[in-house]
């Protein structure tokens, strides 16, 4: 679904924030863009959306150039960017204006979610608190029906039965033609949703593995002793969280924050087990 | 569903659904949840529940009619325990013996306590 090809992007000519990236995106699964702030995180979504443009290298987003901003490709994305402006004008006027864009908009959904949201419909958008109006672009993005999902940060702002509430339509909306991008920090929110986890650093992709290859490969566990097996691991209460070669096929369950602070810190050992 | 910590979430749904197998909750020939709905209540990527599905089709507790969806297998009740039984001997019991040699707890206060809590839970 998405192809990216040697690319080179940085917001001014002398520093590059991506080096050569290469990434290929597949429809039927959600991936957890991963990466400290800085990384390049947000960038990189803006890139596959059209809204900023690499300085060299290619991207074919089912089929097209993102950065030609063609409506053809336009109306198969969904955005939900962290930071966004809403106007002054209540939901329906916001549809009325916004949906024409996106030519499978199921308005039926579109209501189904914000019931579900619980957003007070007849109020105007701007005097909404922020994790309401983010429930709104998210219920809209979804409405979309777009095949290509991107979210930055979506959980940012909401409660926590929204959070609950947001993961099972994110369980519901993952099908064989839809792919789901999400970038996120609060990945205790997010680990059981993301299937194929990104982690971008130094300028690249430091890793890029489904859960089930990251399962196969490594174990995650808690050891009272460390060994030369360990390959990162954190003191905890009893003993030491730790990420170890998987050697006995052990079938653990991905700490993503743990595999996450592995690979800044053991980049080296790491490398050569997923190549 | 509250998700422990230490075992993988495939794992933990596949014993989800076994435990609602053995309760009779789902009874044999009857259809199982979609994979959909059952990442929709759980909260969890259809990809992983699907896995599961996979697992327990390969053990013959579930099997998927086509076109129709998953069903509990005729032989279910008796894969499911003895699935279940084999986990139990090498994951559990070793935890269980661990503490009961730490604690010198005798097999006589085992039984005891054993026989009283079958009596208090099942036969109420």
């Amino acid at each position: 679904m998405i192809k990216i090809n040697n690319l080179n992007f940085g917001y001014s000519k002398g520093k590059l924030l991506f080096k050569n990236m290469s990434m290929q995106l597949s429809a039927g699964h959600i991936y957890g863009l991963l990466g400290k702030n800085g990384a390049g995180k947000s960038s990189l979504l803006k890139n596959l959306a059209g809204l900023v443009y690499a300085q060299s290298g290619t991207m074919d987003v089912m089929g097209y150039d993102p950065a030609k901003r063609q409506p053809a490709l336009l109306q198969q994305i969904c955005f939900i960017p962290e930071e966004f402006y809403l106007p002054s004008v209540k939901i329906d006027a916001f549809v009325k204006a916004n949906a024409a864009f996106y030519p499978d908009f199921d308005h039926a959904y579109f209501t189904a979610l914000l019931a579900e949201f619980d957003i007070p419909v007849t109020q105007k958008l701007i005097n909404m608190s922020y994790g309401q109006k983010k429930k709104v672009i998210i219920a809209f993005g979804l409405a979309t029906q777009a095949k290509l999902v991107i979210m930055d940060e979506p959980t940012n702002g909401l409660d926590i039965p929204s959070k609950a509430q947001f993961r099972k339509i994110m369980a519901s909306v993952l099908t064989e033609d839809r792919c789901i991008i999400i970038s996120t920090h609060q990945v205790r929110d997010l680990d059981n949703l993301i299937d194929t986890v990104i982690m971008l650093d130094e300028s690249s992709i430091a890793l890029k593995a489904s859960v089930e290859e990251i399962t196969n490969k490594l174990c995650f566990k808690r050891v009272k002793e460390l060994d030369e097996t360990v390959i990162y691991s954190e003191p905890s209460l009893a003993g030491f969280n730790a990420v170890l070669q998987n050697y006995h096929q052990e079938d653990s369950k991905l700490d993503i924050e743990l595999l996450f602070n592995a690979v800044l810190a053991e980049k080296n050992k790491l490398k050569p087990i997923f190549n | 569903m509250e998700f422990r910590d230490n075992k993988a979430i495939y794992l933990q749904i596949a014993e989800y659904v076994c435990e609602h197998i053995l309760l009779e909750k789902w009874k044999v020939d009857e259809k199982v949840p979609s994979v959909r709905e059952l990442a929709v209540e759980l909260e969890v990527n259809p990809n992983t529940v699907m896995r599961t599905y996979d697992l327990l089709q390969n053990r013959n507790i579930i099997n998927n009619k086509r076109g129709v969806g998953f069903f509990v297998s005729d032989e279910a009740l008796a894969n499911v325990k003895s699935y279940r039984k084999t986990q139990f001997m090498d994951e559990e019991l070793p935890v269980v013996f661990r503490n009961v040699y730490l604690l010198n707890i005798g097999f006589d206060e085992l039984e005891t306590r054993y026989n009283s809590f079958v009596k208090e839970t099942f036969n109420p």
